[in-house]
């Protein structure tokens, strides 16, 4: 009972009965669950099972067709809600990174900061600099995202998000774009930043990475969370057939 | 002889060429940027994401109605004859004949605009979907999003078409001598109508012509190139010292 409640209290985002559909496709059917603070929850299931969606639909990058997002209380799908008010408020880190071509560096960390958060431009840039010393980019504040490497790109982009100093990160498949050699270095990075109590929201098809790192694992499949537990049950004891089925097939 | 000829309408008439030439670099530059300006505005405008219901919508609706009719018309009409309706039509409106400089600038400027907002909705088009939900996951708004990474990177994208459009329009300004600007059109009709050497003035004048507008495009590839900066990126003390290059080379 203790722990119930404690978890209620420190819950970040609450997802209540969500659905997304396009078109007459519902790639995400009723869908429950929440974040709390300080946890690290992993998204994981097969291709087209609406993993990416749910995680976009947090951020309303997707806008879900139905159901609650309760964050502080309120429910951000309300129309009177600012969504640009909200969304600064989750950090973002893309599969294809996204860096802003236009910027450097130290400029992709900067902009968010100083547009959006309204800090001068010195604390902007010391906030910048800290985090990028975080992921080991700190050497490169001056170079253009086309000079820098997959890995390198991607540990910029958590950087990018982490400036904001967000409640909570999303992760969509953080290293799907990356060559097999620099899938590690990103890998390290949100391994530390997990050991850091950050709140992270990981889609990934990384199930080591999963097992080591979650506080919570989620397995969708066909727009339901078929199973939600720890690592250990669900690596080590799926209960469902479905759970067991991906699982045998990732692992060959 | 003709070469003398040439020679000696160089030397005779050079102030008048001179004269010519700087009304119409005037009114090509001030029209090219000005077009930009307004194409740019249209551009931001008319990929405002359409509101579901409510007064935004119609209002945006009704804004992009004007936007097209304004392109569809202005593209679709030779300069020529827009300069004589506005230029005669202002004269018959308000009573009152216009300073042909002041009209020349209207009608490139509005043309330009008109070629301008299809050139920047291209390139807003062609920048990556990525950049704009890393934008608006960090919380900016569409101005936001505008001003600090999608139209730098247009204007990037654009500058080839822009400079292809300002190139288009120091020849163009010729037919503006309908309205008797002299602009290098009108002055060299006015230096063979003196002379009768109607080869040898507008051989002198092409000449001319030619000069202005390959500077143009020299001056243009070197923006490009500085805005493009090197495609490698070396941190202090990682570039290759003298004896790192022959070690390389020597294969040692």
């Amino acid at each position: 009972m203790a722990e119930r409640r404690d978890e209620k209290m420190s819950t970040v985002v609450d997802i209540q009965g969500l659905s997304k559909s396009f078109g007459s496709h519902e790639v995400l059917k009723d869908i429950n669950f929440s974040v709390n603070k300080g946890e690290v929850v992993t998204i994981i299931g097969s291709s087209g099972s609406g993993k990416s969606t749910l995680l976009r639909c947090v951020n309303l990058l997707e806008k879900p067709s139905g159901g609650q997002i309760i964050y502080n209380g309120e429910n951000i799908l309300d129309d009177k809600h600012n969504v640009h008010q909200y969304r600064k408020n989750l950090g973002m880190v893309f599969q294809s990174f996204n860096l802003f071509n236009n910027h450097n560096v130290l400029g992709n960390c900067v902009v968010g900061q100083i547009k959006v958060l309204k800090r001068s431009k010195e604390e902007a840039e010391k906030v910048a600099k800290k985090y990028l010393h975080v992921v080991g980019m700190d050497a490169y504040v001056e170079a253009k995202p086309r000079q820098l490497s997959g890995g390198q790109k991607q540990r910029v982009a958590i950087a990018r998000a982490l400036s904001m100093e967000p409640d909570v990160m999303l992760f969509d498949e953080p290293t799907s774009a990356l060559d097999p050699e620099m899938v590690g270095e990103v890998l390290k990075v949100m391994k530390e930043l997990a050991g850091t109590g950050l709140t992270m929201l990981i889609v990934t098809h990384e199930m080591e990475f999963a097992r080591e790192v979650s506080d919570r694992v989620v397995f969708m499949d066909k727009g339901v969370i078929a199973e939600e537990g720890t690592p250990e049950q669900i690596f080590n004891a799926p209960q469902k057939d479905r759970t067991k089925e991906f699982l045998q097939r990732t692992r060959k | 002889m003709s070469i003398e000829w040439i020679i000696r309408i160089v030397v005779e008439y050079w102030p008048m060429f001179l004269r010519g030439a700087g009304v119409t670099l005037l009114i090509a530059l001030i029209g090219t940027v000005f077009g930009a300006l307004i194409g740019l505005l249209s551009g931001v405008l008319r990929t405002i994401p359409m509101p579901e219901k409510g007064s935004k919508r119609l209002l945006l609706k009704v804004v992009n109605l004007i936007l097209s009719a304004y392109i569809e018309f202005f593209r679709g009409t030779p300069m020529i004859v827009q300069a004589m309706v506005i230029f005669y039509g202002a004269a018959m409106a308000f009573g009152y004949q216009m300073d042909p400089l002041i009209a020349g600038i209207v009608i490139v400027s509005i043309n330009t605009g008109a070629y301008m907002a299809e050139i920047v909705r291209g390139g807003i088009i062609s920048v990556d979907q990525g950049q704009y939900e890393a934008a608006q996951a960090i919380g900016m708004n569409h101005v936001q999003t505008m001003m600090n990474v999608v139209l730098p990177q247009v204007i990037r994208n654009i500058l080839p078409a822009t400079g292809n459009q300002f190139i288009i329009n120091i020849k163009d300004t010729a037919v503006l001598s309908v309205i008797s600007i002299s602009e290098l059109f009108f002055q060299t009709n006015s230096i063979a109508g003196n002379n009768f050497r109607y080869f040898e003035s507008f051989f002198v004048v092409c000449i001319i012509y030619f000069i202005m507008t390959y500077t143009v495009t020299l001056i243009l590839r070197y923006i490009e190139r500085r805005m493009d900066g090197p495609a490698n990126y070396v941190i202090a003390g990682e570039m290759d010292t003298a004896e790192d290059i022959k070690r390389k080379t020597t294969g040692a």
